[in-house]
């Protein structure tokens, strides 16, 4: 049986490609809405839309990610600020999850009421570094052990007293150890935590949420989809041991609700003479831009771009921008009718990619000493990235993709953010990079050529 | 391991100048400390912040480029705010500038919060049995 099934149980669709491994090509690629109340009745319309013979699809393996039932949801919390708290949040995006807030020092009465509102799928609690502060780790576990609803625990704090951090919780709440996400000052080390945390969405998140109901249909839902796509990255980046990767790579997916960014490369510093400075960044680094969202997250965005910018873009009076943004914040579901709703969502792309990939890459500032100008880098330095992926639905059926991605290079007004400069860009137009995620861990050969394959096929025109 | 003594290092403010740092983190790392090195560049929050998450013992603070004063201004403030106020700090490097009294310098940075104050060229041999016994080890 060489035939294998990815499945993407999304919010909205339910996408299923088919892979045959010992040809490493696609076979057949279809969707379905999703029905939430059992989402394994929306795959069973997805796999019966893939036009292959019932055996196949019976006897064929089939892996799951999901993004369904509002995605893995978190709260991150860590000692300082810029140091653990960072790092656990930066686990935890890299994880897949959506963060719904990152807390730093002691929790207060204020903060657990909070967290009892947003009520998080997983609460990763990290502080201290190993043999460093253990009272405020302590301190929260026991705050934390207050919440009435048990709320499954990753604990990657401070070595030291994992377990004693670990007794804290009643036995409503289930915990698990995981390496710290920070050993020392400015060394990471988040893969070992997301790890845990893939493992903890897979075992008790799936059932929470009911997506279980797939499992009659599928071996299983392995991750959230942003860990899948992370994850294609990552190979593609990286390569195999027998195939090389493409090196360094920038991702780029705009949401209705948020806008992605997810980066692959070291991001040391590109140019003489700059100072990095702060803590390192993750190899694969991904963030998630909540106030960046073409549709739920409309009137935020066009805040942060500013409406006279965008009117400007659009040569719009600046009336007519705020009454289209209200448009669809009402009702996100519209899509663009006509060519002027076009070159308003082209637009509004363009800046959701240049707003999100500029915070997501590092900066150089200046520092003046006796001895003359320094420069200093905060963050990953991308600038000599040069493949630039487009991935989700905004991209994928525009007529604009290109330039709508375009937002991310470097320009002449932002000199000081290190964006790739000159990128090559690709679209993600099969939908490929999640599936090929899921497939990446038994099957990398077969699933770096398929991305390979597919990515080429939809390059967008080269600038030169 | 864990019972290790653990010391913050950094040359604080804008300044570069690195070849003492290194000494300074090999030789306590040497002398059994467990050494966070921050090295140049360092901001006070960076110190605090970096004191904080390890639980540390003691700062050890450097400052050749002249600047000190202006540099360590608050440090201690700093310190007592993030509610580990009365941890060791030391300071070395060169803190003189033009023609100061050493008595003066030094008496300028005990005023500054620093618990001992080092002259130029302080070898680390002269600094650790002071040190340990400031630790009680
Ligand atoms: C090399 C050097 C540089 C190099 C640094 C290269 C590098 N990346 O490290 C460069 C060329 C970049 C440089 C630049 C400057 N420098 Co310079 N530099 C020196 C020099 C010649 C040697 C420093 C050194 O490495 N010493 C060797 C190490 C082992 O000694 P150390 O750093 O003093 O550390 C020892 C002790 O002091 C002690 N110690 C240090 N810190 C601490 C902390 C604690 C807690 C303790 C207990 C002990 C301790 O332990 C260390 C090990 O024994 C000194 C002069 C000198 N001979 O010291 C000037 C000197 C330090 N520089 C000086 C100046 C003025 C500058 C500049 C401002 C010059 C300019 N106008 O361009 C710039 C400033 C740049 C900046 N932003 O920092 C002056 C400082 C005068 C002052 N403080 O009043 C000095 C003293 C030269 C002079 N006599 O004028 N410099």
């Amino acid at each position: 049986m060489s035939e294998i099934i990815l499945v993407d149980i999304g919010s909205t669709f339910t996408k299923v490609t088919a892979v045959d491994l010992s040809t490493a090509q696609l076979i057949s690629q279809a969707n379905a809405p999703t029905t939430p109340e059992d989402v394994s009745i929306g795959l069973q319309n997805a796999f019966d839309q893939l036009g292959l013979p019932h055996e196949v699809i019976m006897g064929a393996r089939k892996l799951a990610c999901s993004s369904a039932a509002g995605g893995l949801r978190m709260v991150a919390i860590g000692l300082v600020e810029d140091l653990t708290a960072k790092a656990a949040k930066q686990a935890a995006l890299g994880a897949g999850a959506r963060v719904l807030k990152t807390y730093s020092f002691q929790l207060t009465e204020a903060d657990l009421a909070e967290i009892e509102q947003l009520q998080p799928d997983i609460i990763l609690l990290a502080g201290g570094t190993d043999g460093g502060n253990t009272a405020n780790i302590l301190h929260n576990a026991q705050a934390l052990a207050s919440l009435s609803q048990g709320v499954p625990i990753v604990i990657a704090g401070n070595r030291s007293v994992g377990p004693e951090v670990s007794k804290c919780f009643p036995e409503r709440f289930s915990t698990y150890l995981a390496p710290n996400v920070m050993p020392q000052i400015g060394k990471l080390e988040v893969e070992p935590a997301r790890e845990v945390i893939r493992k903890v969405f897979m075992e008790k998140i799936i059932f929470a949420k009911g997506l279980n109901k797939a499992e009659r249909l599928i071996e299983g839902i392995f991750m959230p989809t942003p860990a899948a796509v992370l994850r294609a990255g990552r190979l593609l980046s990286e390569g195999t041991d027998l195939t090389k990767g493409w090196g360094d790579l920038l991702i780029v997916d705009v949401g209705g609700a948020t806008t992605d960014v997810h980066s692959l490369g070291s991001g040391s510093p590109s140019k003489a003479g700059v100072v990095p400075r702060g803590l390192p960044e993750p190899y694969a680094k991904r963030t998630v831009e909540g106030d960046l969202g073409m549709r739920v997250s409309v009137l935020p965005l066009v805040e942060a771009i500013n409406p006279a910018v965008l009117a400007r873009d659009l040569n719009w009076e600046q009336e007519k921008v705020e009454k289209r943004a209200k448009e669809l914040s009402v009702r996100p579901e519209l899509l663009p009718q006509n060519p002027e709703e076009v070159a308003f969502d082209h637009a509004l792309g363009y800046r959701a990619v240049h707003l999100a990939v500029g915070r997501h890459v590092g900066r150089l500032s200046e520092l003046y000493t006796p001895s003359g100008l320094v420069w200093m880098q905060d963050g990953k330095d991308l600038s000599p990235v040069n493949k630039v992926i487009g991935t989700g639905g905004v991209m994928v059926n525009s007529q604009h993709a290109h330039s709508m991605l375009k937002g991310a290079e470097q320009q002449p007004e932002t000199p000081l953010e290190l964006r790739p400069e000159r990128p090559r860009y690709f679209l993600d137009g099969k939908y490929i990079l999640a599936p090929m995620g899921l497939l990446a861990e038994d099957y990398p050969e077969v699933a770096l050529k398929i991305l390979k394959d597919s990515l080429n096929d939809h390059e967008l025109a080269r600038r030169d | 391991m864990e019972s290790k003594k653990t010391l913050v290092l950094g040359v604080i403010g804008s300044d570069v100048h690195a070849v003492g740092n290194k000494i300074l983190e090999v030789s306590f790392q040497e002398a059994g400390f467990n050494v966070v090195n921050l090295g140049v560049l360092v901001s006070q929050k960076e110190f605090v912040e970096a004191a904080l998450e390890t639980n540390a013992d003691a700062i050890m603070v450097s400052s050749l480029y002249g600047h000190g004063e202006i540099d360590v201004r608050g440090l201690r403030e700093a310190l007592i705010e993030a509610g580990i106020g009365d941890i060791l700090m030391y300071i070395g490097g060169y803190l003189v500038v033009g023609s100061q009294e050493w008595s003066e310098v030094e008496n300028k940075f005990k005023q500054l919060g620093f618990d001992r104050v080092y002259p130029p060229s302080t070898l680390p041999e002269d600094v650790i049995p002071t040190l340990r016994a400031d630790l009680g080890i």
